[in-house]
């Protein structure tokens, strides 16, 4: 087994999990702000997210209504885990994404490379300004 | 790391250059010729900068016969890429557009 490493992002949003579930778990409002999808609410069910520059393939791998989803994420040449986690806090809910499985052996990375490239290039005028 | 990051930096800060890579990244293996014919600048220039690009290692040249194809080493790019802070810019953006949502959707 490769080493792996994680991404986690949470944030409190003013609005209750029933809600932010919806926008979790619907395919027409999950398009509208991550990615074009088939998903449904369903354990082992296989979907895609697709975008211009190509598409995720995905399966769902578990899923407690208002509460915890995660699905498998395959892109760029890296398996990986997207796992959201809703949480009730008085003022509305605690939202958290963890996106697991990235590797740090080289060989990934190049296969990453390889697969990543295309943004990688988009990106590279902004990351030379960056760069001291 | 540091030294690597500076080579490559340094080869594909040239825009001409930058285009070149571009080019065989996406086409694939090309001649010398072929890239001249794309190319904005003379066959002397474009050679110059495919030495430069293959001694940062982003190209490998093949030679059959009096030709000589170039074709990209992605492999090269490895060290610039960060899935962690990568991933993480990607995951905050939609975050703040699912926060949009939010606002526009009914209770």
């Amino acid at each position: 087994m490769s080493q792996t490493r994680s991404v986690v992002v949470e944030r409190e949003i003013p609005y209750s999990p029933e809600k932010i579930w919806r926008a979790l778990t619907q395919p027409h409002l999950i398009e509208e702000w991550l990615m074009k999808n088939d998903f449904a609410p369903a354990v082992d069910h296989k979907f895609r997210f697709s975008a211009d520059w190509g598409g995720v393939d995905c399966k769902v791998l578990a899923i407690e209504r208002n509460k915890s989803l995660s699905y498998s994420w395959a892109a760029m040449g890296l398996e990986s885990v997207v796992t959201w986690t809703l949480t009730r806090t008085g003022a509305g809910t605690h939202l958290r994404m963890e996106h697991a499985g990235f590797p740090m052996d080289r060989n990934q990375a190049y296969q990453g490379a390889t697969y990543g490239w295309r943004q990688f290039i988009g990106k590279l005028e902004k990351l030379l300004e960056t760069q001291p | 790391m540091v030294a690597a990051h500076n080579m490559l930096f340094r080869t594909l800060a040239d825009p001409t250059r930058r285009a070149i890579f571009e080019r065989l990244c996406r086409d694939g293996e090309q001649t010398v010729a072929a890239l001249t014919a794309r190319a904005k600048v003379s066959q002397p220039a474009v050679s110059k900068h495919l030495g430069v690009l293959k001694q940062a290692g982003l190209v490998r040249d093949r030679h059959e016969g009096r030709q000589t194809h170039y074709s990209a080493q992605l492999s090269a790019l490895a060290p610039l890429i960060d899935w962690t802070s990568q991933m993480t810019g990607f995951w905050q953006s939609r975050f703040d557009q699912l926060e949009d949502l939010l606002k526009r959707m009914d209770q």
